[in-house]
């Protein structure tokens, strides 16, 4: 596809971000292709902290996608993306991309920072799950810390390999790679048991591999305070179902889509609401609910002031019924 | 809180930039404490002009400020500490913040950076400078004493980890009535325990959860107040004894309106791109009770939060003793 990938709508996801230019699309593996991306005009990027992940939109939807850069001052992002033939198609869609074409991607978001207070890195990733851990390894032979990374692999489809065998050295002291399930086992077992004190895991990859992996290292007695796994948006509200609002006072029902805020959709409207944080945290954008039963998603009210549900915050709480009516 | 309309009077283009520019903080007649955070760099009106819109706000204290910083660390070192942890945060907090100065006074500051290798100019100081990022012996002093060389803010670097945050580096010379030194290595809440009201109120909580939900790169800030005698910035529990005793006998002194000082502290909340870590700078700014008085909104509801304002908070801020003889002198003109 040569044709520009820039889509028409931006989605809400990805507003306040940046348009990149795709500048390389390599093959990693069969079913793996690595794809880095940079500002048209060139110029750096955001930095980003370890093992932040880039939303990107395709077509209609976005994907997330771990970066795999250290984020230092970066003038490229660089992706890698596992062609996934059930899912929705944004693997699909990120495999067509080619170079010259443009996409909107949200600032990097950060999930599965390295602890800062970390004696050691233990990096243990299987298949597409290399990604985050890779930029952990970069950044730490970067800040002068020292990392061991445990990569599970098929036989020959090892995307990165070259890359992470190139970081060795005094950062990253050690790579073991492995190819089955019965090796991986008994480095994993010898590793949970010969880690510095004060080391702290990070595990990557299908969920089933997380879960064991966390729960054999829980076995060997390492606290949760120690142990980290990928998680796409665990801190993001999500968009949300569209809802209507009534305003009774002046009579308007007005709609509220995914992805767009009450507050958003009554400043649109010409309605004039106090607000400071936009966050759900101020308490400024209260607004008095008539009927129905709002979805609260801020910190500002009580427990008991949301189960009255006589009052909401505009800028995140959204509706648990089709339709809300406000003192409006 | 912005919610009221603020008009800036018409009279006010005459009067002097420390008033047109001071980021006077009540928008009514009362005040209580709360999570009262909004996007930085946004211009806040006055009554008397506008505050707000850089994040390094640089005024004609700009060389005082420094002078008298560089005094209070030589006096006391124990103003600056940086845990071991805390390397990349600082570096990250030194080149967020001169990348922004550079944008916002490009006629007298630039920075530029190639990979690790950065340069920075401040035309304020006759400064050039090259130094190397992750570096610390590429900058004299270190990048936190540096940085402390270059604005005016006193920070605070926290670390975020185990699902709160850390004071684990700073450089605080302009502590209203606390001590850096002290709370260093402590946690968030630990660190608010000894405020009034704030527990049971949650903002504390609040507060903790918005930090702790913030995006790398994402910048806030909020306004805090107190009342400093004399235009004197360093009123750490260190130099307690200097400065305390002054606060028994401003009531009856005559030179009161012009000693006693609205102290103002401008405080942003910055999500570091890289570290991760949270940035926390206070900047402070103090306006003595007879410049208050030029501008009749301010005078008049300052007059009243003071007249008002809680025994507990009034305690906690160290006025209690005089904030009835400042209020009765505002509220007289």
């Amino acid at each position: 596809m040569t044709a520009i990938a820039l889509q028409p709508r931006v989605h809400p996801a990805v507003e306040g971000g940046l348009q990149l230019e795709v500048t390389n699309v390599s093959r990693e593996t069969e079913s793996i292709v690595s794809i880095t991306m940079a500002a048209p005009e060139g110029g750096r990027l955001p930095s980003y902290v370890p093992g932040s992940h880039l939303v990107v939109q395709w077509g209609n939807g976005v994907n997330a996608y771990s970066l795999t850069g250290s984020g230092n001052a970066p003038s490229e992002y660089s992706i890698s993306v596992l062609r996934v033939g059930e899912g929705a198609g944004g693997s699909l869609a990120m495999h067509r991309l080619c170079v010259g074409d443009r996409v909107y991607v949200a600032r990097p978001r950060s999930a599965f920072a390295p602890a800062s207070t970390a004696t050691h890195h233990l990096l243990v990733a299987a298949g597409i799950g290399i990604t985050p851990v890779l930029s952990h390894a970069r950044a730490a032979v970067e800040r002068d810390s020292t990392a061991t990374m445990i990569y599970v692999h098929r036989p020959d489809a090892g995307a990165h390999v070259a890359e992470a065998r190139e970081l060795l050295g005094p950062g990253l002291i050690a790579l073991v790679e492995c190819t089955d399930r019965g090796s991986f086992q008994n480095v994993l077992a010898e590793a949970l048991i010969t880690q510095p004190v004060g080391t702290h895991l990070y595990v990557c990859g299908p969920v089933v591999f997380m879960d064991a992996v966390l729960e054999e290292a829980r076995g060997h007695g390492w606290s949760s305070a120690r142990l980290h796994s990928e998680a796409f948006g665990a801190a993001e509200l999500d968009a949300g179902e569209p809802f209507t609002v009534h305003l009774a006072r002046s009579g308007v029902r007005l709609e509220v889509p995914a992805g767009v805020s009450l507050l958003e959709t009554l400043e649109t409207a010409g309605q004039s609401i106090p607000n400071m944080c936009r966050k759900g945290i101020c308490g400024e954008c209260v607004l008095p609910v008539l009927r129905g039963a709002p979805q609260h998603r801020d910190l500002y009210l009580s427990e008991q002031e949301k189960a009255a549900n006589n009052t909401m915050m505009s800028c995140v709480s959204r509706s648990n019924d089709p339709e809300l009516e406000l003192d409006l | 809180m912005s919610s009221t309309i603020i008009e800036t009077d018409p009279d006010a283009a005459l009067l002097p930039e420390r008033i047109r520019r001071f980021p006077f903080p009540f928008a009514s007649d009362t005040y209580r404490y709360s999570a009262n955070v909004e996007p930085a760099t946004k211009t806040a009106p006055t009554e008397a002009g506008a505050w707000g819109a850089h994040l390094v706000d640089i005024d004609e204290h700009y060389l005082d400020e420094l002078a008298e910083r560089a005094k209070v660390l030589t006096r006391d070192p124990s103003r600056v500490n940086v845990l071991p942890h805390m390397r990349t945060a600082v570096w990250d907090a030194l080149t967020t913040l001169l990348s922004s100065m550079a944008e916002d006074y490009p006629d007298t500051m630039s920075f530029h950076r190639e990979g690790n290798i950065c340069r920075w100019r401040n035309g304020l100081q006759n400064l050039e400078v090259e130094f190397t990022v992750g570096d610390d012996s590429s900058l004299p002093e270190g990048p936190l004493r540096f940085l402390g060389t270059q604005i005016q803010d006193d920070i605070i670097l926290l670390d975020i980890r185990e699902d709160t945050l850390w004071l684990d580096a700073g450089l605080v010379t302009f502590a209203a009535d606390w001590s850096f030194a002290f709370d260093v290595g402590m946690n968030f809440l630990e660190i608010h325990h000894p405020v009034p009201r704030v527990k049971e109120e949650r903002i504390t909580s609040r507060a903790e959860q918005f930090l702790l939900r913030l995006q790398p790169g994402e910048q806030f800030r909020r306004t805090n107040w107190t009342m400093t005698i004399g235009r004197r910035m360093d009123t750490s529990t260190e130099t307690y004894p200097e400065w305390g005793p002054d606060r028994t006998t401003i009531a009856d002194d005559p030179a009161m309106p012009e000693k006693l000082h609205l102290r103002v502290e401008v405080q942003h909340l910055i999500r570091l791109p890289h570290s991760g870590a949270l940035l926390f700078l206070v900047r402070t700014h103090l306006l003595p009770l007879t410049d208050i008085a030029r501008v009749p909104a301010w005078r008049e509801k300052m007059g009243h939060v003071l007249a008002e304002l809680p025994d507990d908070m009034a305690e906690y801020k160290g006025i209690i003793r005089y904030r009835k003889a400042a209020s009765d002198w505002l509220l007289a003109r």
